[in-house]
């Protein structure tokens, strides 16, 4: 077992040696070939743990192997670990695999870019990071793979750092999320404050043994600051800003690291942290709460963006939003299975967004579009199949998972029928928002430019093949759980429980009100209509008469102008904080401060005293024997005089 | 009897003489004149203290600055002629080629 993990981890890293080192001398099938090959054997591996694991007498308690002693400073010990449990195996599979195949389509889809040693050394590292991310055993090793997916980020969204928007972009994503990570450490350190230890091993326990109600302002406050790592992490309000900017990196990037995985990291962190939340529900509800007004409020800018991979990029916002509604309310098993099946479905949106875009010869503004689906079979079929999935169509990956969240809303042990309401209505937007891309990219009339417009093609099966292989997963995800109001156990919930169990009960016992009167079948009736709504309305509008969201557009223009904006909310940090903190640097530190005080007093100052000392004394040297005499005389003159009235 | 005081006295003025002069005339022998006079100033007051004290050691000084004149007077007098032949002028304040 721990050979077999430590062989999942390991050929990324070491794929990322050998392309970063010698990739620029090697021919592009060698580096595709090692970048691959890396993302496979670790798929390999982490199916062979998972294997290996289910059928050890360890299940389901958690595997943990320390490799190697890494920090040992007075009380802290953290060790090179990993910790393995049914949430890990469920993280494992789901990141290896969607990253394999995200592996597989980049061959084809940076064929033609430069830099491809480069991006595929990257791709190699984030792998290699995001495993560390899942596996670690203790927060400082979770943490370094954290920073490192972020390090990753912020490499891939500059990959074509020639760019100035792009070099930019992944500046910003660097920047917000670190402000989110800084309440992460300081949460990390109170908790070590507070319970002498940071493996999972000893944490959990800990926290489950405290006596209830002791600490509860403390491990609120923990809760609340590593909340906020997961915050920018995970781009949720007010720390979003970052995502939709991300969309400069290359397409593969955005769909493997800004919309399966590496922005999913937040939930893991609170869905691992899920002991820790028990012991304060106070900062769960403020979780689902954030994730309840992210959806709603992501979702709606989806509505007027024409850009496409922008478009989604709100759109997994909007779910990642889902997701945390999902732990907020306590029930974490929801939201690991939207992640892991959203990992899938908006992959492949964007994959074969990317596929378009190719097509497109670089365009994504979805206005300059329309009809492709008698030039793009194969990528308006998967698309359509992801379209169905997120929007909660029925029988399909998202509406299962979507549904437990929605449930879990309602009647989860911190659910508020509020909250409920709100999902459910956003629900009904993401189908809006999906049908409406599907219907201004897809069908319709084409409004392609004529020279763009006779090199649309379908793109080669090196990218075709894995949107079909996403699309099976986007279909089939769901069926893991099938859900109670139709006869199922949700039997992914029940393989998570005994990770989340203990967790819930605590929540259960604790909270007084519970949900509603509305029985689960109801519930997903509901669901399933708003998700029908959604999509009749964006065929009303979007299929049949194109000038129907024109004339709408007019008539709201103030709230559609808003939208467009995205609420101003790049304006409003502009002013409230970009641009103070460059007029501060600017008039105050760099101006008076560095300028003024430290070069003009201290090290001009410096120099201007001493040369003022001498031009004063430079002129006893005149040359004048007669007054250098005389102040001799002088000296003397006071010589005398001191002895004389001396005391 | 003279007093001390008379001598020591005529010592200062001697030397405030000179030194004066010393100050305020440009020309170079004077200047080395006024310097002698200084020396003579303070040799006298050498001699009126030992004298007054009963000590020879005062008066063993002044012929030590004695000689001393004399001997700054062959080398001073010898500058001066150089100094006359080499720039047509024995006015102090042309003096300044040492000044930056």
């Amino acid at each position: 077992m721990e050979f077999t993990l430590l062989f999942m981890v390991i050929p990324p890293l070491l794929g990322a040696a050998l392309n970063g080192i010698l990739g620029r001398r090697f021919p592009q099938w060698l580096v595709s070939l090692v970048a691959c090959g890396a993302a496979g054997l670790a798929m390999l591996f982490a199916f062979l743990s998972a294997w290996i694991y289910a059928h050890s007498a360890l299940d389901p308690s958690p595997f943990e192997h320390a490799y190697f002693p890494w920090i040992h400073a007075g009380k802290l010990r953290a060790d090179y670990a990993f910790y393995y449990d049914r949430l890990t195996l469920v993280m494992t599979v789901t990141v290896t695999v969607v990253a394999f195949i995200i592996h597989l389509y980049s061959r084809g889809y940076m064929e033609h870019e430069g830099g491809y040693y480069r991006f595929f050394c990257y791709l190699n590292l984030f792998l290699f990071m995001m495993l560390t991310l899942v596996t670690a055993a203790s927060y400082p090793l979770l943490f370094v793979g954290w920073e490192g997916v972020g390090l990753c980020s912020y490499l891939l969204i500059g990959f074509y750092f020639r760019k100035k928007s792009a070099s930019d972009a992944g500046k910003k994503a660097f920047i917000v999320t670190r402000i989110g990570d800084a309440g992460f450490t300081v949460g990390v350190a109170l908790l070590f404050w507070t319970l002498g230890s940071l493996n999972f091993r000893d944490v959990f326990p800990r926290l489950a043994s405290l006596p209830q109600g002791e600490y509860t302002g403390t491990l609120t406050a923990i809760g609340i600051l590593v909340f906020l790592g997961a915050v920018g992490k995970s781009a949720q309000l007010p720390l979003y800003v970052w995502l939709p900017d991300a969309m400069e990196g290359p397409t593969p990037v955005s769909a493997l690291i800004h919309a399966a995985t590496m922005v999913t990291a937040g939930v893991y962190l609170v869905a691992r942290s899920n002991a820790l939340y028990a012991q304060a529900p106070a900062a769960l509800e403020i979780i689902g709460i954030v994730g309840g007004l992210t959806a709603f409020y992501a979702a709606t800018i989806a509505l007027a963006q024409n850009d496409l991979k922008r478009m989604l990029a709100y759109s997994t916002i909007s779910q990642l939003g889902y997701m945390f509604v999902g732990c907020g309310v306590g029930v974490f098993a929801a939201g690991i299975f939207h992640l892991m099946t959203h990992a899938f479905f908006k992959s492949l949106l964007f994959l074969a967004a990317g596929s378009v875009m190719h097509a497109m010869s670089g365009e994504l503004d979805m206005r300059k579009m329309g009809a492709l689906r008698h030039k793009l079979p194969v990528t308006h079929a998967t698309f359509l199949i992801a379209t169905l999935a997120i929007s909660g169509v029925p029988l399909l990956s998202g509406f299962f998972s979507k549904d437990e969240i929605l449930a879990g809303a309602y009647e989860g042990p911190l659910g508020r029928p509020w909250l409920y309401w709100l999902a459910t209505f956003t629900a009904g937007l993401t189908a809006l928002y999906m049908f409406r891309a599907l219907c201004m990219t897809f069908w319709g009339v084409s409004r392609i430019e004529p020279d763009v417009e006779h090199h649309v093609h379908e793109s080669g099966s090196k990218m075709t093949v894995p949107l079909m292989v996403l699309a099976f997963f986007s279909v089939i995800a769901g069926y893991v759980s099938w859900p109670k109001p139709l006869r199922g156990t949700e039997s992914f919930d029940r393989y998570l429980d005994p990770v989340f169990k203990p967790a819930e009960e605590l929540l259960r016992a604790g909270s007084l009100e519970h949900g509603g009167t509305l029985g689960a079948g109801v519930l997903m009736t509901f669901s399933a209509i708003a998700a029908f709504a959604g999509i009749l309305i964006a065929l009303w509008l979007y299929w049949k008469s194109p000038e129907r969201p024109a004339r709408l557009a007019e008539r709201f223009s103030g709230l559609y102008q808003v939208l467009v904006h995205k609420y101003y909310v790049d304006e409003i940090y502009d002013w409230l904080i970009v641009r103070p903190i460059r007029l501060g640097s600017e008039k105050l530190l760099w101006q008076r401060i560095d300028a003024g005080a430290i070069d003009g007093t201290l090290v001009e100052g410096v120099g201007e005293v001493t040369e003022g000392a001498g031009g004063i004394l430079r002129r006893i040297q005149s040359g004048n024997l007669r007054s250098y005499a005389a102040w001799v005389l002088l000296g003397a003159v006071i010589w005398v005089a001191y002895i004389l009235i001396r005391p | 009897m003279v007093p001390l005081s008379h001598y020591l006295a005529l010592s200062a003025i001697l030397f405030v003489l000179g030194a004066a002069g010393f100050v305020f005339r440009r020309n170079v022998i004077t200047i080395f004149m006024c310097i002698e006079l200084m020396l003579n100033g303070v040799n006298l007051a050498f001699i009126a203290f030992s004298r007054f004290l009963g000590n020879l050691d005062g008066q063993l000084f002044v012929f030590f600055a004695i000689v001393v004149a004399a001997a700054e007077a062959a080398v001073g007098l010898a500058l001066i002629i150089a100094l006359r032949r080499n720039r047509e002028s024995l006015n102090i304040e042309d003096l300044d080629s040492m000044k930056m």
